[in-house]
């Protein structure tokens, strides 16, 4: 997890689109500019920084269910609960599954657990778009490898 | 059974706050109600559950952009219902 560049998912531990769901993994640095802040003496991985999680596997299985044809973009949080603190050094475990595909929008219900128990959860909205840019598309693609995304599962895309 | 028109209705009005007298056939979603794009995706979600169909929002938008169709024609209610009550019907066609 790089927090300063918003890079927060590690690693996609497993991609099912057929069950439209997304598990990945995602550890909490134990060192960053954002807990001298977030807070002094008592660092605390800031409940934004959990949501964007969360956003980012559903995003991450919306771009697979999409064969990286469409980029989803943030557009509203739903029921979000934050529910209990999460440290530096953590490994979270967020999952996500499609709840629905609309046209041009598509919604997620996601959790996050610690340790097997669930820290926060979230129902989401993304608008969908064609990627911007050649080069945007090949960056995320980029990313997915990085982050073990199972490309052999969007081979046709 | 309430009416398409009943049910849009009512989902506007829980989804967008807007007193449901306030809201009649005639009325265009985002000129006369102030429904915007996100507000109206909520809407779209609302009514593709509601309704077991998919609203083909993209394909509109391409068709008003291209000066191909109206905003009247999607976006005033009873237009919107008339579009939803054929989606039901070629979604129960093809389950036939």
């Amino acid at each position: 997890m790089r927090l300063e560049y918003f890079r927060l998912i590690d690693r996609i531990l497993e991609f099912d689109p057929v069950g439209r769901t997304i598990r990945a993994e995602a550890v909490v640095p134990t060192e960053s500019p954002i807990f001298e802040g977030h807070f002094p003496g008592h660092p605390l991985m800031p409940g934004v920084m959990l949501l964007e999680t969360m956003a980012q596997a559903s995003g991450w299985l919306i771009i697979g269910l999409t064969r990286f044809n469409r980029m989803p973009f943030l557009a509203a949080f739903k029921e979000a609960k934050l529910r209990s603190f999460v440290t530096p050094g953590q490994t979270l475990i967020a999952t996500a599954k499609l709840t629905h595909e609309g046209s041009g929008f598509a919604v997620t219900e996601s959790e996050i657990v610690v340790e097997g128990k669930r820290v926060c959860n979230a129902d989401i909205t993304f608008r969908l778009v064609d990627f911007p840019s050649p080069q945007f598309r090949t960056g995320m693609r980029e990313v997915g490898v990085a982050i073990a995304f199972p490309m052999e599962a969007v081979a046709n895309g | 059974m309430s009416s398409t028109f009943d049910t849009v209705a009512n989902i506007i009005t829980e989804t967008c706050d807007i007193p449901r007298d306030k809201i009649t056939p005639e009325s265009h979603a985002i000129n006369d109600l102030g429904i915007d794009s996100l507000d109206f995706l909520d809407i779209a979600f609302a009514i593709d559950k509601t309704f077991g169909i998919k609203m083909p929002l993209e394909q509109w938008t391409q068709e008003v952009n291209e000066g191909k169709a109206t905003t009247d024609q999607y976006f005033v209610l009873q237009n919107l219902c008339a579009r939803i009550d054929e989606l039901v019907a070629a979604k129960t066609a093809v389950k036939l």
